[in-house]
C-alpha cells in the first residue's frame, strides 16, 4: 500500500544516461548569481521593515524607508517602548511575556502534532489492515475543511459540552481560556497535514529494513521505537518547523480559544493590538514584527542541521 | 518597568506547563508501548493501529471531520440556520457576480501559484545543494515564513504603496518607476493583474516552505546514485532531469498538492492586503465574510462547501500521481 | 495592580488614624464617589472590546481605581478582531460579562442570540438622568434597553490648518455655502480642496459611507435618516439619488478630492496627515477621534497646530443635526459584580475621570465640560451632551450587517473602480 520508492530500479534508469560537460554545472556562476539574485530579492521587503523599525512614525507615513541613506535619521524610541515599555493593559513588562505566550502555546503543540503525525503515518504506511488507503485518502481531503468554520463547533464543544436532547454526553472540558484550550485545537487542525507530510517520508522507508526487524521478531512498537524514530528525523525536523511557524503566527486560534488576556494572549496579538486603536502606530508594529521573527529563526537555525545528518548518515532510500 | 524577577515569575507556571504537557504525553505513551509489546500474536496488530492511528483519528475527526458535517448542513440553511432553504445559498454562490469573480481568482491562483512556488523551490534546492554559503541563502529566502502576516502586510504596503506622482513615494516600486520618470500607477487596482502581485506575496511567504522540504528530499539521494551518474558524465540540467526530479518526485507531488490546498484555502493575504476589494477576492476571504462580517452562516457554509469541494480533483490528482509512482 | 495595593493600603491608614492626614488622604477620599459602587471582594469582571492600546492603556488605569475602592477587578481583553470574535464566542458559549460593542446593529444581533441581559435599573436611569433621549434609542431591541453610551464621538467634524486658512484669508464656515467658497479659494490657490482616503483593510471604504450618511441628514432630516437605515427609504430612491449625487459633486471629483482611485488606496490614517499641514489639500471630513492621527506634540485649537469645525448645514431646515458614534456596554450576565461594572460604566464617575485623561469625549452630560483640556474635544462633548436637537447614529452601523458591508465595498467601488452612484445603490439595496 506504500508509496516506497523503489531505488534500485531509479539506478538502472539513471545508468541509461549518457551524457557529456563539465562537472556540476549547478555550483556553477550562473547558479550562485541567480540564487544571490533570488535572496536579495526576497530580503529587500523584510529589510524595509528592518530600517522603518529605526524610524520616528512621521516620517515613516510620508516618505519611503530608502530616503534614510540619504538623509539618516534612526531612533531607538520605538525598540525600547515596545520591548521595555508599554503598561496597562499590554503588561508592564514589555513584549517577552508574550514571546513566553508564544512559546507555551506552540511547543506543546509542535510536539504533539509531530508526535501523533509520526505514528499514524507510520500506521497508515506499515500497518496492513482494512480501509488503510481510505482513511489516508479521507484524511488528505480534510485537508480542505476552512479551519474557520471549525473555530464555532469547538468552541461550543470546550466550553459546553456535548450535549443531545439535552442530555450532556460529553461535559464541558472547563479548559477555554486556558494554553490547554490552544493546543488542542492546533494539534486537530495540524493532523492532516502532518501525517501527510510525514506519510511521504516514512512510506519510503526502504522495506527491507523493515521487513528484515520483523523477522527478528521485533513488534510494530520495537520497529517505531528503533528504526521509524531515528530515520524519520530528519523528516520530523522540517515539519517540526513548518508546524512551528504555522501556530507561532496563528492569530484566529489563540483569539478564539484562549482570549487575549496577557496571561495566554500570544506574541502575534499583541503585534496586531500594537498598532493601535486605528491602525495607525507602524512605528511600533514594525520592531516588533522584527522582534517577533527572531525565535522562529532561531529555531529553523538550530533545526537545519538534523536535514542533513540523518539523511546521509542513514540508509535511507 | 521590566524586571528580571517580573520576567520570571511570570515565565515560570507557564514553562511548568509545557514540561508537565510533554511529560504526561510521553509518560502514557510509553505505558501505551510497554503495554502494547507484551501482546504477541495476530492482535498485536490492532492493538498497535489503536495506540498509533485512533488517537490522531479522533483528534482529526473532532477537529475538522465533524465541523465539515455541521458545515454541510449549515450550507442548507438560512443566514442565522434558522430554517432550511434547500439549494438556495448554492444558487445564489452561482449567481452572484461577485461571487463568480471568486471562483474565478481561485482557480487561477490554484492553477499559477502552487507551479511557480514549486519550481523555484525545486530550482532553489537544486542549486543551493552543496553550494557556499548555503545556510545563509537558504536562512534568507525562508525569513518571509517566519513573519506573521500582521507584519507581512506592513511590509507589501512599502513595496506597493501608491503616492500621488510628484509626492514623495512610500512604495518601492512606485519609487523605482518614478526614478524611471513613469508615472506610478495604482498598483492594487491594476486589475487583473493586481492578482498576480498578490500572488508574489503568497509566493515570497512559501517558497521558502518548497525550497525546504525538498532540499530534505534531495539531501536523501542516496550518494552511489549521484556518483553513479557523475562517473555515467550527467552534470547540470541533465543531472537534474535525470536523477533530482526523478528521485524527489513523490516530495514534488506533495509540495505542489500542499501549496493547492494551501492557495485553495487562502485568507490572510487578500484579507490584509486589500480585503478582497479590487476584484481580487477569492472563495476563502468571501466565505470568512460572509461568515464573520455579514453573519450569513448559511451563505459561508456554503462556500466552505465548495472549498472542500476544490480539494476533491486535488485529492484524486494526488491519487493518481502517488499510484503512478509506485508503479515506476 | 500595584497601585491598587498601595490605595487600599492607604484606605485603612486613613480609616485607622485621623492623625495621618497628607497628600494621600486626597486620593484615599477620590474613593467617596466609589462608594455607591458598593464593597465585593473576590469577583472579576470579564470585559471584551475592540479598544486597544494608547487608549486602552488609559482605561485599565481609571478601572485599576474603581478595583481599588470597591474591590471588584476587571478583566480587559481588546483586539482588533472583536467584531469578528464576539458572535463566535457567544454563541460558543465562553461570552465575556460584559462586551463594548461599537454597532447597533452588532447589539441586535447579540440580543437575538438570547444571551445578553437588558440593562438594570440604576442603568437605566443614569440614561435617562444624563444623556440625550436619541442614545437610548439605539440599544433598544423590542422595548428593552442594552447598552448605555461609553465613549461617544461626532462625526460631524471638518479638520483643518489654521495657518492654511490664515493663509487664505478665510475663516470657520458656518453654511454649506460658505464652505464651498473656501473649497474654491483652494482650487483656485492650486490646492486639493478635500483630503480624502478610504483604505482600511478589510473594512475599506467605511469613511465614504459616513459622507453619504452626513449628507442624508442634512438633506432629509433626521426622521427620513432613521427610514433610511431602516431600509424603509431605499438607496435607489429618489431622495437617495439626490442624496448621493450631492455628495458626488462635493467629494466625488476628481476637482474636490484629486485622483478618485487615490482615494480609494490611501489610508484614512493618512488621509489629514501630512496633507492638511504642507498644504496639499484643503479639510478633511472625518470624526473627533481624527484627532489622534495627528504627530505627537500637534497642538489644537483656532490659533493652533489643527483644528475643527462643524460640518455646515446644507440648508436651514433641520437645524444643525449631528451624526454621532458610539460604544455601548452589554452585559451577558445578570451577577451583582456585573451589574456594578454597567453602574459605574454608566455614570459620570467613570467618564469624568477618562475625559480628564484627555483624547476621548463623552455624551454623558454628567461630565462637567472642564474635564475636557482639548477645545476641539470640549466642542464637541458640548454638542453631544445637549439634550435636545437631533442625534443620529451612524446609518451604516445600524443597518443589519450584510447591508452595511455592501454599503462601504460598493462606495469603494465608485472610487476605485468608477462605478456610477446609480449601480452602487442598486448593488447596496440587493443585499436588503
Amino acid at each position: 500500500m506504500s508509496t516506497v520508492i523503489d531505488a534500485p530500479k531509479k539506478v538502472k534508469k539513471i545508468k541509461a544516461v549518457k551524457s557529456h560537460g563539465s562537472d556540476r554545472a549547478f555550483t556553477s556562476p550562473i547558479a550562485s548569481a541567480v540564487v544571490t539574485v533570488i535572496a536579495v530579492l526576497w530580503t529587500i521587503p523584510t529589510f524595509g521593515l528592518f530600517v522603518t523599525a529605526f524610524r520616528p512614525n512621521e516620517d515613516i507615513r510620508s516618505t519611503g524607508w530608502w530616503t534614510v541613506f540619504l538623509h539618516p535619521k534612526f531612533t531607538w524610541d520605538n525598540f525600547h517602548a515596545v520591548l521595555f515599555a508599554g503598561g496597562g493593559s499590554i503588561g508592564s513588562q514589555g513584549m517577552i511575556p508574550f514571546a513566553v505566550n508564544s512559546l507555551a502555546i506552540t511547543i506543546p503543540a509542535v510536539v504533539l502534532s509531530v508526535g501523533f503525525g509520526l505514528m499514524a503515518a507510520y500506521a497508515l504506511a506499515w500497518i496492513p489492515f482494512r480501509f488503510s488507503d481510505h482513511i489516508f485518502y479521507g484524511l488528505f481531503a480534510l485537508q480542505g475543511v476552512p479551519l474557520q468554520l471549525s473555530l464555532l463547533p469547538l468552541l461550543t464543544f470546550f466550553a459546553t459540552g456535548v450535549k443531545l436532547f439535552g442530555v450532556t454526553i460529553i461535559p464541558s472540558l472547563h479548559i477555554v481560556g486556558t494554553l490547554a484550550s490552544v493546543w488542542l485545537p492546533h494539534v486537530m487542525f495540524g493532523m492532516p497535514l502532518v501525517i501527510y507530510l510525514i506519510h511521504n517520508f516514512v512510506a519510503a522507508l526502504p522495506r527491507e529494513i523493515m521487513e528484515a526487524a520483523r523477522v527478528d521478531g521485533a513488534n510494530h512498537f520495537e520497529v517505531f521505537r528503533r528504526i521509524v524514530l531515528p530515520l524519520s528525523i530528519p523528516a520530523l525536523a522540517s515539519i517540526a518547523i513548518f508546524q512551528f511557524l504555522w501556530i507561532w503566527n496563528d492569530l484566529l486560534v489563540a483569539l478564539v480559544f484562549a482570549g487575549g488576556t496577557d496571561d495566554v494572549a500570544p506574541l502575534t496579538l499583541h503585534l496586531a493590538n500594537l498598532s493601535g486603536n486605528l491602525g495607525s502606530h507602524w512605528e511600533n508594529v514594525a520592531p516588533a514584527a522584527i522582534f517577533s521573527i527572531i525565535i522562529p529563526l532561531i529555531v529553523f537555525l538550530s533545526l537545519q542541521r538534523f536535514f542533513v545528518r540523518g539523511l546521509l548518515a542513514g540508509s535511507v532510500k | 518597568m521590566v524586571t528580571w524577577s517580573g520576567l520570571l515569575s511570570n515565565a515560570a507556571p507557564k514553562l511548568f506547563q509545557i514540561f508537565a504537557v510533554l511529560a504526561i504525553f510521553f509518560g502514557i505513551y510509553a505505558a501505551a508501548f510497554a503495554y502494547g509489546a507484551r501482546i504477541k500474536g495476530k492482535s498485536q496488530s490492532k492493538i498497535a493501529l489503536v495506540i498509533f492511528l485512533v488517537p490522531a483519528l479522533i483528534l482529526a475527526m473532532t477537529g475538522l471531520g465533524i465541523p465539515a458535517i455541521q458545515t454541510i448542513m449549515e450550507s442548507f440553511k438560512n443566514a442565522d440556520s434558522s430554517k432550511w432553504v434547500g439549494f438556495k445559498n448554492y444558487a445564489v454562490a452561482f449567481q452572484d457576480p461577485e461571487i463568480v469573480r471568486t471562483f474565478i481568482n481561485t482557480f487561477a491562483w490554484v492553477i499559477i501559484s502552487p507551479v511557480i512556488v514549486t519550481a523555484l523551490g525545486l530550482t532553489l534546492a537544486t542549486m543551493l545543494n552543496k553550494m557556499k554559503r548555503e545556510a545563509l541563502a537558504k536562512t534568507l529566502i525562508f525569513m518571509p515564513m517566519a513573519i506573521s502576516f500582521v507584519g507581512g502586510s506592513l511590509i507589501w504596503k512599502f513595496v506597493y504603496g501608491y503616492n500621488d506622482p510628484g509626492t514623495p513615494q512610500t512604495g518601492l516600486v512606485g519609487q523605482i518607476l518614478t526614478w524611471l520618470h513613469i508615472d506610478p500607477p495604482h498598483l492594487l487596482l491594476w486589475s487583473p493583474w493586481n492578482n498576480g502581485l498578490l500572488m508574489i506575496v503568497y509566493i515570497w511567504g512559501f517558497t521558502g516552505f518548497a525550497m525546504v522540504i525538498l532540499s530534505a528530499a534531495i539531501k536523501g539521494i542516496p550518494a552511489e546514485i549521484e556518483e553513479a551518474a557523475q562517473l555515467d558524465g550527467a552534470t547540470g540540467i541533465k543531472m537534474f532531469r535525470t536523477i533530482t526530479v526523478p528521485m524527489v518526485r513523490n516530495t514534488i507531488i506533495v509540495v505542489l498538492t500542499t501549496a493547492m490546498v494551501g492557495t485553495l484555502k487562502l485568507f490572510d493575504v487578500i484579507h490584509t492586503m486589500t480585503g478582497g476589494n479590487f476584484k481580487t477576492d477569492v472563495l476563502s476571504n468571501r466565505m470568512f465574510d460572509e461568515n464573520f462580517v455579514y453573519l450569513n452562516y448559511g451563505r459561508g457554509a456554503s462556500l466552505a462547501v465548495l472549498i472542500f469541494l476544490g480539494v476533491i480533483p486535488i485529492t484524486y490528482y494526488n491519487i493518481r500521481s502517488l499510484r503512478a509512482e509506485r508503479k515506476r | 495592580m500595584k497601585k491598587s495595593i498601595k490605595l487600599t493600603v492607604v484606605a485603612s491608614i486613613v480609616a485607622l488614624s485621623a492623625t495621618m492626614f497628607s497628600a494621600t488622604s486626597a486620593k484615599a477620599a477620590d474613593c467617596g464617589d466609589y462608594s455607591q459602587f458598593g464593597k465585593l471582594s473576590g469577583q472579576t469582571v470579564k470585559i471584551f472590546a475592540g479598544i486597544r492600546d494608547p487608549e486602552a492603556t488609559v482605561m485599565t488605569k481609571i478601572f485599576a481605581h474603581f478595583t481599588a475602592c470597591t474591590g471588584i477587578k476587571i478583566a480587559y481583553e481588546g483586539t482588533d478582531q472583536f467584531e469578528t470574535l464576539l458572535p463566535v464566542r457567544v454563541k460558543g458559549g465562553n461570552a465575556p460579562d460584559i462586551a463594548i460593542i461599537p454597532q447597533p446593529g452588532l447589539v441586535a444581533t447579540m440580543v437575538a442570540t438570547g444571551k445578553a441581559v437588558p440593562v438594570s435599573a440604576k442603568v437605566l436611569a443614569n440614561i435617562n438622568k444624563y444623556y440625550n433621549p436619541a442614545w437610548k434609542s439605539f440599544t433598544t431591541v423590542d422595548g428593552k434597553v442594552y447598552g448605555a453610551p461609553f465613549g461617544a464621538s461626532s462625526k460631524s467634524l471638518v479638520w483643518y490648518s489654521p495657518a492654511q486658512f490664515k493663509k487664505l484669508g478665510v475663516t470657520i464656515p458656518t453654511t454649506w455655502a460658505q464652505m464651498d467658497a473656501i473649497a474654491a479659494k483652494f482650487k483656485a490657490a492650486g490646492v486639493t480642496p478635500w483630503c480624502a482616503g478610504i483604505e482600511s483593510g478589510a473594512a475599506t471604504g467605511w469613511p465614504s459611507t459616513d459622507w453619504i450618511e452626513e449628507m442624508a441628514l442634512r438633506e432629509l432630516g433626521p426622521d427620513k435618516y432613521n427610514m433610511w437605515w431602516q431600509g424603509k427609504l431605499k438607496f435607489s430612491s429618489p431622495e437617495m439619488q439626490g442624496v448621493m449625487a450631492k455628495v458626488q459633486a462635493w467629494v466625488g471629483t476628481q476637482a474636490q478630492v484629486g485622483n478618485l482611485q487615490s482615494v480609494a488606496t490611501r489610508k484614512f490614517q493618512d488621509a489629514g496627515v501630512p496633507g492638511l499641514k504642507d498644504g496639499t489639500c484643503g479639510m478633511l471630513q472625518q470624526a473627533s477621534f481624527y484627532s489622534s492621527m495627528f504627530p505627537a506634540g500637534t497642538t489644537f485649537g483656532a490659533d493652533k497646530d489643527a483644528n475643527a469645525f462643524y460640518l455646515p448645514p446644507t440648508n436651514t431646515k433641520f437645524g444643525n443635526p449631528i451624526e454621532g458614534a458610539g460604544e455601548f456596554p452589554v452585559a451577558f450576565n445578570s451577577n451583582v459584580a456585573t451589574q456594578r461594572v454597567t453602574d459605574y460604566l454608566s455614570s459620570p464617575v467613570y467618564a469624568t475621570e477618562r475625559a480628564k485623561a484627555g483624547g476621548w469625549t463623552s455624551a454623558n452630560s454628567g461630565v462637567p465640560l472642564s474635564a475636557y483640556t482639548d477645545p476641539v474635544l470640549k466642542v464637541v462633548a458640548q454638542s453631544l451632551q445637549a439634550k435636545k436637537g437631533a442625534i443620529v447614529f451612524d446609518a451604516s452601523d445600524l443597518m443589519p450587517t450584510a447591508v452595511n458591508g455592501a454599503f462601504w465595498k460598493e462606495m469603494t467601488k465608485f472610487y476605485a473602480e468608477g462605478k456610477s452612484m446609480k449601480d452602487v445603490a442598486a448593488a447596496i439595496d440587493a443585499n436588503w
